[in-house]
Parts: structure tokens; sequence; C-alpha cells
């Protein structure tokens, strides 16, 4: 009896890995393909069955794809978009936030919902008027656009404020006896104690900026303005039968928010879980 | 800075601004640098789309109020109703097919596991990852005659390669192509807040379960579904809205223009898009967007209800 329900557990468990390694198998295989084809010549990437680990590794590739497109270009823009997006947003969020955990204040509950209210509304359904109102602005054709979108967002806030009622009131009254301004409480206590908040609007704010597709196709269309993912499509419309080079280009575009994402993964997936129960 | 104003214990008599002005003063500036740029960049344009979708404007010539006549239009618009048909399929395919890989993967990372956290990453990890660069891929894994999917398909089932589904490149295929990629791209996000459901089941619900002799289905169907109803309503509810909002993923996995993209798989954003920014028909684009707006309020405040009777 004993014996019967051990060795019924062993199958389970053999049966979960084996599950489990097949759909590690599955998410994996693209991100093989695309290292291994980006060391390929074009006729060596269809190949069947599939060469794993090229040969000859085509290291060309990699030094070909800065001078086919304005690569460098690109991913300078998307850095400084990406870099400036995330200072403001963790600026004007954190501070906002202060305001709606630990101040009292006429209008705050009702401001309050008002943001809650539109993280549900999608962007999608006012992107026609915001582009109509920054071309009008003259901004089209500007980063400034794009940062003046993005800078400012509800998410930010209200993901902020989560955190911060979380953090007692007393702390903030015994700073306030102690003789600290409202400014100086937000710098010297909320903000330091708020590292895994603003490590998790940092990462999510920088990979959605990184990979944002739409916001620049709508308002990037200079070449020299053009961020990487704008770029990446490009390059993959008009060189679409130069596998080798796509694939290189696909990795670098990846590089750095993989960088990010393994660095900072554990705020990562704490910031998704925590965002998930509030819901 | 004078703290004493802020801190407030005393009064301070002969002051020109009163206490509690100065302390709302203060909470506003806080609030002012997000609340500026959040109010003109994202309010206004909210409101304008309203009063777009009642006129008729080409972003050039005069605006013209005509009232309902978009609307109207919409109703009569069969491309517009075959990208909102379109944009439901869509959803219908994607969302509980993300939720049952989602919680099912959630299940087997919540045991005690070899290499937990890195199966956790590499299943995060698409969620994350730029979506041209995977959309490449996997243009290139499924392309019809060369991708590697056909030619294995073709070695196990024997099935000449020309008769073998041309998935993006097919217009019966092409809408589960991409609901496939959307799964394989999304679903670690949604496991990740299926993980957190679960870590917040209390152990001892289990464990009376397990000494009433419920066996590991009814433990499942008795214990973990009633607990995380909430969790499924918050996946449920966010699956359906970003479905509704779906674009880039279209047009990225046709590898070339999006002219390629045929009825099949044109998207209610699409059809935003190209009104508004090809055809320069702003206002019916934003009467578009009312209708997508509008969709998005009904579901969320059907869940929202359904949050209320079964959250608890």
């Amino acid at each position: 009896m004993v014996g019967a329900n051990k060795s019924f557990k062993i199958a389970t468990k053999v049966l979960v890995y084996v599950l489990l390694a097949l759909t590690v198998l599955c998410m994996l295989v693209p991100y093989v393909w695309m290292l291994s084809s980006s060391l390929k010549l074009n006729k060596d990437v269809f190949t069947f069955p599939m060469q794993w680990i090229p040969a000859m590794p085509r290291w060309e590739n990699y030094a070909d794809i800065w001078t086919r497109i304005p690569l460098g270009r690109f991913i300078y823009n998307t850095a400084k978009l990406s870099v400036i997006v995330t200072v403001l947003q963790l600026l004007t969020s954190s501070f906002a936030a202060y305001a709606f955990s630990k101040l009292q204040f006429r209008g705050k509950n009702l401001l309050f919902l008002g943001y809650i209210a539109t993280i549900a509304i999608p962007w999608q359904a006012y992107m026609v008027p915001q582009f109509i109102m920054m071309r009008s602005l003259g901004l089209n054709n500007t980063h400034l656009a794009i940062i003046l979108l993005q800078a400012f967002s509800a998410f930010g806030v209200f993901l902020m404020r989560q955190f911060y009622q979380g953090i007692p009131d007393e702390l903030c009254e015994a700073a306030r006896i102690d003789g600290l301004s409202e400014y100086g409480i937000w710098a010297r206590i909320m903000l330091p104690l708020s590292k895994p908040a603003l490590s998790t609007l940092t990462i999510f704010t920088f990979v959605s900026t990184w990979n944002d597709f739409l916001g620049p196709m709508i308002y990037l269309t200079k070449t020299e303005l053009k961020t990487i993912q704008i770029g990446l499509r490009m390059f993959i419309s008009q060189y679409s039968a130069e596998y080798g080079l796509i694939m290189a280009a696909s990795v670098v575009s990846i590089i750095p928010v993989l960088i990010v994402f393994l660095g900072l993964q554990k705020y990562f997936v704490q910031g998704v879980a925590a965002s998930g129960i509030k819901g | 800075m004078q703290n004493e104003t802020v801190l407030g214990t005393k009064k301070a008599p002969g002051r020109r601004l009163s206490k509690g002005f100065r302390d709302h003063l203060i909470a506003y500036s806080f609030i002012a640098p997000n609340f500026i740029g959040f109010a003109v960049f994202t309010l206004v344009p909210m409101f304008f789309a309203l009063i777009l979708a009642f006129v008729k404007w080409d972003g050039a010539n005069p605006m013209k109020f005509i009232g309902f006549d978009n609307f109207s239009r919409l109703i009569k618009d069969t491309t517009f109703h075959k990208a909102l048909w379109n944009t439901i399929v869509y959803t219908v395919g994607v969302v509980p097919f993300t939720m049952i890989c989602a919680l099912a993967l959630a299940i087997l990372l919540n045991q005690q596991i070899i290499a937990r956290n890195f199966m956790r990453t590499v299943f995060f990890f698409p969620y994350v990852a730029s979506l041209v660069a995977v959309a490449a891929v996997w243009n290139f894994i499924f392309s019809p005659t060369m991708g590697p999917v056909n030619n294995i398909l073709h070695l196990i089932t024997g099935v000449p390669i020309e008769d073998l589904p041309r998935w993006a490149a097919d217009r019966h295929w092409a809408m589960f192509t991409v609901i496939l990629f959307t799964v394989w791209k999304n679903m670690g996000y949604y496991m990740v807040i299926y993980l957190a459901g679960l870590q917040g089941i209390n152990p001892e619900l289990y464990e009376a379960a397990e000494l009433d002799g419920a066996n590991a289905w009814k433990r499942f169907r008795n214990v973990t579904v009633p607990q995380l109803a909430p969790t499924t309503f918050f996946v449920l509810m966010i699956l359906v809205i970003n479905s509704f909002k779906v674009y880039d993923i279209f047009i990225n996995l046709f590898a070339g223009a999006d002219n390629q993209l045929n009825d099949s798989t044109r998207v209610m954003v699409y059809q935003i898009y190209n009104t508004a920014f090809r055809s320069l028909d702003y206002g019916y684009a934003s009467a578009m967007a009312i209708v997508l707006f509008l969709l998005v309020l009904a579901i969320t405040i059907v869940q929202f209800r359904g949050e209320k009777k079964y959250g608890q």
C-alpha cells in the first residue's frame, strides 16, 4: 500500500519534470535558433536537420549590421528615451504617491480615483487626439513627444502609493517632530525605504520604453530619430532575405533588456506578483 | 524651510497663510509635477477624443460637427465589423489558452522542484524580450517551406510540406499562429501572478482537505480553484483588455509590410491606426476608438462585479 503510494508519487514527479522540460525547450528554442542563425550565412540558416553550432561561425554578421543600418544611432536614441522617461517617472510618481499616501488634502480621494479610472482606459483609444495635440505643438518628430507621453504615468503613482501605504505613518510623524520638512521626509525616509518599489517601476518603465513600438512608429518618422524597435523592423522588411544579419540585429536589440532583466529579475517578479495581488 | 508650519502643532498667529492652507499647498506641490503632465498629455486628449468622434476632420480643413454620423457609418461599415470580429476571435483564443497554460505552469512550479528559479526566468523572459526581434524568429521558424517547424512536422507525419499549414502566410492559419505566439510570449507574466496567488493560499486548507480524504483533483477543485478566484478575475481582466488593445503583435508577425494583413487578421486598433494616420479621417477613427473604449469599459465593469461576488 505504502509502496504503491510511493511509486505513484515518483511517477507524478517524473511526469512533472518531463512536462516542464518540454515547456522549457519550447520557450528556449527560438532564442537558440536566433543566436545560432545570427552566426550563419543565408544559405545555411535553413539547412535541415539543423546545425545548432555553425561549423564556421560568421562573426562578420555582427560587424555588418552596424554599417547596414544606423544601429548605433537607434540604440543611442532608445537608451536616451528609456533613461529620461524612467527617471522622470520615478521622480514624479514617487513624489505624487507620497502626497496620496501620507498627506491630507482636499480632493485627495476624488483625485486618486481619477488616476485609477484612467489606468483602465486604453492608450489606443486616445492616441489619435494625442497625436493631433502634439503635432499642433510642433512636437511630432521630436523625442520630446515620446518623453512627454510616457513620463507622467498614472500606473507609476498607483504602484508607488501601494508601497508607501505599507510604510507606517508613525515614521513620518517622528520625522516631523524632529523637524524634517515634508520634502525632507520624502527624500530621506520614503525614497530609501522604497527601493523595491522603485526597482520594480524602473524595470517596468525601462523595459516598456525600450520595447515600445507603436509610440515611436507614430511620432518618429525621421531615420535619425528612430528607436531600435522601429529600426529593426525597417531592417527586417528591407533585407527580408538576409536571415543571418536580421538575427544578429535581433540579438543585439535584446541584449540590453536581457541584462536589465537578469540583473533585477527578483524585483521584476516581485513587482508582477505585487501588482497582481493588489489587482 | 519653516518646518513648524508643516508640523503645525502650535498655532502661529499673524502668519499670512493659515496652517491648513499651507499644508494643502505642500500636498498639491507633491502632486503637481505628475498631475500637470498627466492632465495635459493624457486627460486632455481623452476628452478631445470624445469631441473628435462627433466631427468630420482631416487635420487640415476646418472641423465640421456631424453629430452621430460617424457612429451610424460604423454600424454599416463591414470592414470595421470584420476588425471587431477578428479582435473577438483573437481574444477568445488567447484568454483561455493563456490562463490554462499559466495556471498549469504555476502549479507545477509551486512544488519543490530543481531549477525552479531558472525555469521561472525562462518562462518570463519572452514577456520582456523585444516583440520585433522575437516575432522575426517566429516568422523564420514557422516559415512555410523552409522553416524547421514544417520540416519537423513533415518528418513526423510524412505529410508533404506543401500540404502543411502555411502558418502566418495562410489566411486560415494566420489567426491561430498569432494566438499561439501571443500565448508563448505572455504566459510567463500571468504565471507569475498565479504563482503569487498560489503562495497566498493557507496550507492548512490543503492539510484539512487531505485529512478528509480528498485526492489531488478534489483538492484542486475545492481548495485551489475557489481560493484563486480573485487572482483568476484579475488575470481575466487584464488578458481581455490587453487582447482588445492588440496591434503590434499582428503587424510584427507578418514579416513584410502591414499590407500583408489580410481581412482575417485586421484588428480594431489596426483599423483605428489606418483610418487616422493613413486616411487622415480623424473623426471616424475617434468614433472607432470610442467603441474600443466602451467595450473595455463594459468588460471592466462586468469583471469588477464578478470580483465583488467571488473575490472574498
